[in-house]
């Protein structure tokens, strides 16, 4: 069953107090080469059949509706990871992020 | 008048406003998210708690739901309608106001008698106040934090519908200390503060003359019902 993946982040030049606490925490127990951590959201969209342009292009729409607030978030990534999916996904990236994650 | 309030999954304040509204000496009237019937209602407010346990962002799925598809028609058509705290982030979420509330930027929730100035009386659940007016309700949210692009919080400064500021500190690092917000009609606003914990005396926030003898949530509820009496 294929998954569409939807990736959202807060808006880059909003405080994020939640990766904020993590980043201080990784700090405390040593972790000096990171620097600043942002925490984003994840949805994994189970559809039946097979992903075609126009339900890509529904759930894009979809994304910068509901699953994202254009006011505090930004839509990062919608991107297709289906079973067994070794990297060869397909879909769209924006922020200059190319390609499957993984 | 008859005020409805609307329940949804995760309110917590939904009886408190009725209690208000009925201090305030009018009719509350239980509404439920998952109709599409407001009952006749004159007024609607949209009361505190976290909807849908906060679930996808704060409001975001309560703006949603069946009856919010009535609210946003009756408040474009003038109905007053209030939300408080989470009301007021399904009241952003419905893009009835603008912006967005964010994590508290202290990154805890907290609980305090918030010092307000009444920025704007232009609206009909602010018309009861003196213009500049100081009031204490208690505040409580994690997620407060006011936020919007410079554009839009200057249109809003310009505007005058910045309807309440934080005095004394900011609790939440919203922008421009912006506690509540009105829109251009004035029929609908918002704030995250909780008018309706503070109308009773014996249960509102502390004042100089006496323990928790604050009842300034009070003039909330009693300028919308003069709004009946005005009609």
């Amino acid at each position: 069953m294929p998954t569409i993946v939807v990736e959202v982040m807060p808006k880059a030049e909003l405080l994020d107090p939640a990766g904020k606490a993590v980043a201080a925490a990784l700090h405390r127990l040593g972790h000096s080469a990171i620097g600043d951590v942002r925490i984003g959201k994840r949805f994994e969209l189970h559809v039946s059949g097979e992903v075609d342009a126009e339900l890509l292009a529904s759930v894009q729409q979809l994304a910068a509706d509901m699953l994202s607030n254009g006011v505090i978030e930004d839509v990062v990534s919608v991107h297709v990871s289906g079973t067994g999916d070794n990297g060869s996904g397909t879909g769209v990236r924006s922020n200059g992020v190319a390609g499957e994650t993984r | 008048m008859r005020i409805g309030v609307v329940t949804f999954p995760g309110s917590l304040d939904d009886r408190d406003a009725m209690r208000a509204i009925r201090l305030a000496g009018g009719e509350p009237v239980a509404l439920w998210h998952g109709t599409h019937d407001l009952d006749g209602v004159e007024a609607i407010v949209l009361p505190g708690g976290f909807s849908y346990g906060d679930y996808l962002r704060c409001g975001a799925i309560a703006a949603r739901s069946p009856i919010m598809a009535e609210v946003i028609d009756a408040a474009n058509n003038g109905v007053p309608v209030l939300g408080i705290c989470n009301g007021f982030q399904i009241l952003v979420e419905a893009q009835l106001l603008p912006g967005g509330l964010i994590r508290n930027d202290h990154g805890s929730f907290i609980r305090r008698n918030q010092r307000l100035r009444v920025e704007s009386t232009d609206s009909v659940f602010t018309s009861g106040f003196e213009q500049g007016q100081e009031i204490t309700i208690p505040l409580k949210n994690g997620e407060g934090g006011f936020i919007a692009d410079d554009e839009t919080l200057d249109r809003l400064e310009g505007e005058g519908l910045v309807a309440f500021r934080y005095l004394d500190v900011n609790p939440n690092g919203s922008l421009r200390d912006i506690a509540g917000l009105r829109n251009e009609r004035g029929n609908v606003v918002g704030l995250m503060p909780h008018p309706e914990h503070a109308v009773e005396p014996g249960f509102g926030p502390d004042t100089s003359d006496a323990m928790r003898s604050g009842v300034d949530g009070l003039t909330f509820f009693t300028s919308v019902l003069q709004q009946s009496v005005l009609k």
